[in-house]
């Protein structure tokens, strides 16, 4: 091969200097200039590919685009192969066929009253760990464009979060921003934020998990997808000016020299920052404007700039349609004009948007833009044939068949290997650890369980995000799933709920995807909603690791035969890999987000008791099962063994048990089993409203067991007396084992929980030791000074 | 006894909001001759001397907590201690 790689790391990326501009021309006359592919991510198989997709080598804006869509972040190059078991799934969910399914921006599903509801959940890990604040800020924003691509209005967000130990040193900064980046972007947009999760592992202490998911509304006729059909349509950028910012961000940081990027953090001269720092007030006008541009029906086809930036979004939008496109670089308005063309393709600008217009709507759509203060400027159109040209100063940079760019990029069969130690870990059974015996070591064990970080209070987290704005939050945390009312005449809404258990997927990959989907499917259900679509986010270590390929392969066939078994479509997702540190990966994490319908919301179900003498019911089964339990982190540092038994007939049952009793009105409270197990689920049940609780586990179980194990396919509910008749017919006809396990008490004389024979606690000793980690770890940062909007945050102490 | 100051402005690569935000509420007030503002912030800080090593202090101090050294840059200069 005649070609090298450019070597030296800190060489200037482009083979021309900013006088001289690379064109398709000078690529033709000089095949043997060195490029420096190897640098942009590229294998060199990769490169040679592009020389025989374009007969030459390519220009420095084509090695740029190419070098970016062909990263793992936009070409799924590791994952692509697996991720197709998705979408052999049937698309239909219970309720019919999905109005538009995995290959768009995001999945649309009809929720009945001829409305449709769009989510999806995105990963930005990586920023996120460079520059806390603004990589979370920007996760959020480039998730609301994602949905309001689809032509629907956001109407809700949630967040999805993963953290080191709270007393490890670098948590502090990192968490402390991640949440406020979350909050201060959701916030200044006016979006709820109504839930998600935050946990804490080792693994996660040199690279945070933000997975960010959006929720979207819109009418049947108004759905809207991206294409660029239409010889002479024009293509309008819109939305902010494009500057410096996150360039090689995708290419660079979602890939394996992370660590080594020109991020600022090594001290090195880096010429541009591969952070970007966002703006939520341009994203509110962006969103207020595009939605107006639909109502008009000035828009034939629409993608947002998310990472990637131009490169993606010319070259999707122009294989997505019928022809080839033009567009004219230096069209593009810029916040920095010394900016040179490969890097306005690779900017990662936030707050843009890239239409396709009719000649005639032209003028209009502008006079919208204007209104909003959004500019916006014509900068190319849809021609015949089939090549994208990108042209700069009236030389041609970029001559290339955009589907090569787009969506014909490499794919890998990566070889899986299942790691030799699996069978050493799971042999490593919890299970055999020493167990609290007596009533007083149960005791002491459940305060210090409520105390984990894990289990304890995220009040921290949650009083930092404006959860009511908008005025059509029904459910919020500490629910279990946020709900939101979508019709305000007939009070139909969606219950969205994530979760993910990565020492679950530690321990058997394939059950612990099942086991988040199973558990995101309860949290809906317990809400009183009907699970309708499933969106997943999967964070794994390296694909050129075997032992991560083999868990993300495994992960993705549970999730398939999981979502296959309870009847439910995946609607879209995202895959995050080189999610490590060194060379350890993260735990794997695959985050599944579900959605569901409640007809009318003012039937919805909270998990919390409220009433002295409503009955307290246990569904589902209890097995021995303490391996990768909270209880076997908190009280014996120990991760190893089997996760718990998956029974997708019973998950199955039991959602349709709960949403058909809150439908029918029998359910007082109704929370989901999981981390920390029945007792940590009472715990959270009483100290809502602060009342207590007088139960008596059932005769013959391993106190241990009962109280800790966090056995899947369970629920607590509360049952007024005169519905319990109901209601056990109800669990009778679904087949759910049930039992009736105690009774809400009261404040007299404190509200207490007790466990007959075993021990009792009052309220006020479990919240003392529930609410006060977060805020301790955090060193008094829980009074959270204000925060400037979209500003930049000082690195935090 | 002397005082340093600290400017600490967003680089030029990045994008301001606020300076954005007050450009923008400057053209609506007819003040039409600013092609474009950057806001930053400014510390004084009060030092007992101005040694070698007490300024390289104040640009660790900078770096870690008056600046965040990922999107923003600073200047550390002495003025005249009164």
């Amino acid at each position: 091969m005649g070609v090298r790689p450019v070597s030296q790391a800190s060489v200037a990326f482009w083979p021309m200097t900013d006088r001289h501009v690379d064109t398709v021309e000078l690529a033709a006359a000089s095949p043997d200039l060195p490029q420096p592919w190897a640098e942009l991510g590229l294998r060199d198989d990769e490169y040679e590919r592009i020389r025989t997709i374009l007969g030459r080598r390519p220009t420095g804006c084509e090695l740029a685009m190419y070098s970016v869509m062909w990263s793992e972040h936009c070409s799924y190059k590791s994952s692509r192969v697996h991720l197709r078991r998705f979408a052999e799934l049937p698309q239909e969910t219970p309720l019919g066929k999905t109005l538009a399914g995995i290959g768009e921006n995001a999945g649309v599903i009809d929720i009945g009253q001829g409305w449709a509801v769009t989510f999806k959940m995105e990963s930005h890990n990586h920023p996120s760990y460079v520059e806390p604040y603004q990589g979370a800020a920007t996760g959020v924003g480039g998730i609301v464009r994602d949905i309001l691509a689809m032509g629907a209005r956001p109407v809700a967000v949630m967040d999805s979060l993963r953290f080191g130990p709270l007393d490890a040193p670098d948590t502090v900064r990192v968490m402390t921003g991640i949440v406020a980046g979350v909050g201060g972007y959701g916030n200044c947009l006016g979006l709820p934020n109504i839930g998600g999760e935050v946990a804490f592992d080792e693994t996660y202490a040199g690279n945070p998990l933000v997975n960010a998911l959006c929720v979207g509304v819109l009418r049947h006729e108004q759905l809207h997808t991206a294409h660029a059909s239409g010889a002479g349509n024009l293509v309008l950028l819109y939305g902010a000016r494009t500057g410096g910012d996150g360039i090689g961000g995708v290419s660079v940081l979602a890939s394996e020299t992370f660590t080594t990027a020109g991020d600022g953090l090594s001290g090195g001269p880096t010429k541009r920052p591969s952070v970007q720092v966002g703006d939520p007030f341009m994203e509110k006008l962006l969103i207020e404007c595009t939605l107006e541009l639909f109502a008009e029906g000035l828009v034939s086809g629409i993608q947002d700039l998310g990472g990637a930036g131009l490169s993606c979004a010319t070259s999707e939008l122009a294989s997505a349609g019928d022809g080839g496109m033009r567009v004219r670089l230096d069209q593009v308005p810029l916040r920095d004009s010394s900016l040179a063309p490969e890097e306005i393709l690779m900017s990662e600008s936030q707050e843009r948007m890239m239409a396709v217009v009719e000649p005639q709507h032209v003028e209009r759509f502008l006079a919208v833009c204007a209104r909003w203060e959004v500019e916006a400027t014509v900068v190319g159109e849809v021609t015949t044939g089939n090549r994208l040209v990108v042209s700069w100063s009236e030389q041609t940079v970029v001559d290339v068949p955009p589907r090569t760019v787009a969506h014909d990029g490499p794919a890998y069969e990566r070889p899986i290997a299942r790691p030799a130690e699996q069978d050493a870990l799971q042999a490593d059974a919890a299970e055999r650890l020493p167990r609290p015996r007596t009533g007083a070591e149960l005791r002491a064990t459940l305060l210090r369980m409520v105390a984990s970080p894990s289990c304890a209070d995220k009040s921290w987290v949650t009083n930092q995000y404006d959860r009511y704005v908008r005025g059509n939050t029904v459910l919020a945390p500490p629910a279990d799933a946020g709900v939101v009312r979508v019709d305000e005449q007939t009070g139909l809404g969606v219950a969205v709920a994530t979760d993910g258990n990565g020492r679950f997927a530690r321990l058997d990959p394939y059950a612990g995807a099942q086991l988040a989907l199973a558990e995101a499917c309860r949290n809906v259900a317990v809400s009183g909603a009907r699970p309708l679509a499933v969106t997943d986010c999967l964070n794994f270590g390296s694909p050129e690791d075997q032992a991560v390929m083999w868990q993300f392969e495994r992960a993705v066939q549970g999730l398939t035969d999981g979502c296959r078994a309870l009847g439910l479509p995946v609607t879209g997702g995202n895959v995050s890999f080189y999610n490590q540190t060194g060379d350890t990966p993260i735990l794997p994490t695959p985050v599944v987000g579900v959605l569901g319908v409640l007809p009318d919301v003012a039937r919805r179900v909270t998990p919390h008791f409220r009433f002295a003498g409503q009955a307290i019911w246990s569904l589902g089964d209890t097995r021995d099962e303490l391996s990768g339990s909270q209880w076997a982190l908190v009280e014996h540092g120990h991760l190893g063994g089997l996760p718990p038994v998956v029974d997708l007939r019973a998950e199955r049952a039991l959602v349709e048990l709960l949403w058909q009793s809150a439908d029918a009105g029998v359910l007082a409270a109704a929370h989901d089993v999981s981390d920390g197990g029945l007792v940590l689920t009472l715990v959270e049940s009483c100290l809502r409203h602060g009342v207590g609780a007088c139960v008596r586990l059932p005769a013959g179980v391993d106190p241990t067991v009962a109280l800790f194990a966090e056995s899947a396919g369970r629920a607590v509910v509360a049952v007024a007396p005169a519905d319990e008749q109901r209601f056990a017919e109800l669990a009778a006809a679904h087949a759910v084992p049930c039992a009736r396990i105690g009774v809400v008490t009261g404040a007299d004389p404190e509200p207490t929980i007790l466990l007959e024979d075993l021990f009792s606690v009052s309220l006020a000793e479990l919240r003392t030791a529930w609410e006060a980690t977060l805020p301790a770890a955090m060193h008094g940062e829980a009074t959270a000074r204000p925060r400037r909007a979209g500003g930049s945050e000082p690195a935090a102490v | 006894m002397p005082r340093v100051v600290v400017d600490v402005m967003p680089k030029d690569e990045i994008l301001d909001p606020q300076g954005r935000a007050v450009h923008g509420a400057l053209r609506r007030l007819g003040f039409d001759g600013v092609a474009d503002v950057r806001q930053g912030k400014r510390f004084e800080l009060t030092i007992d001397d101005v040694s070698h090593e007490a300024l390289a202090e104040v640009r660790r101090i900078a770096e870690t907590l008056l600046s965040n050294p990922v999107i923003e840059s600073f200047a550390v200069r002495v003025e005249d201690g009164r």
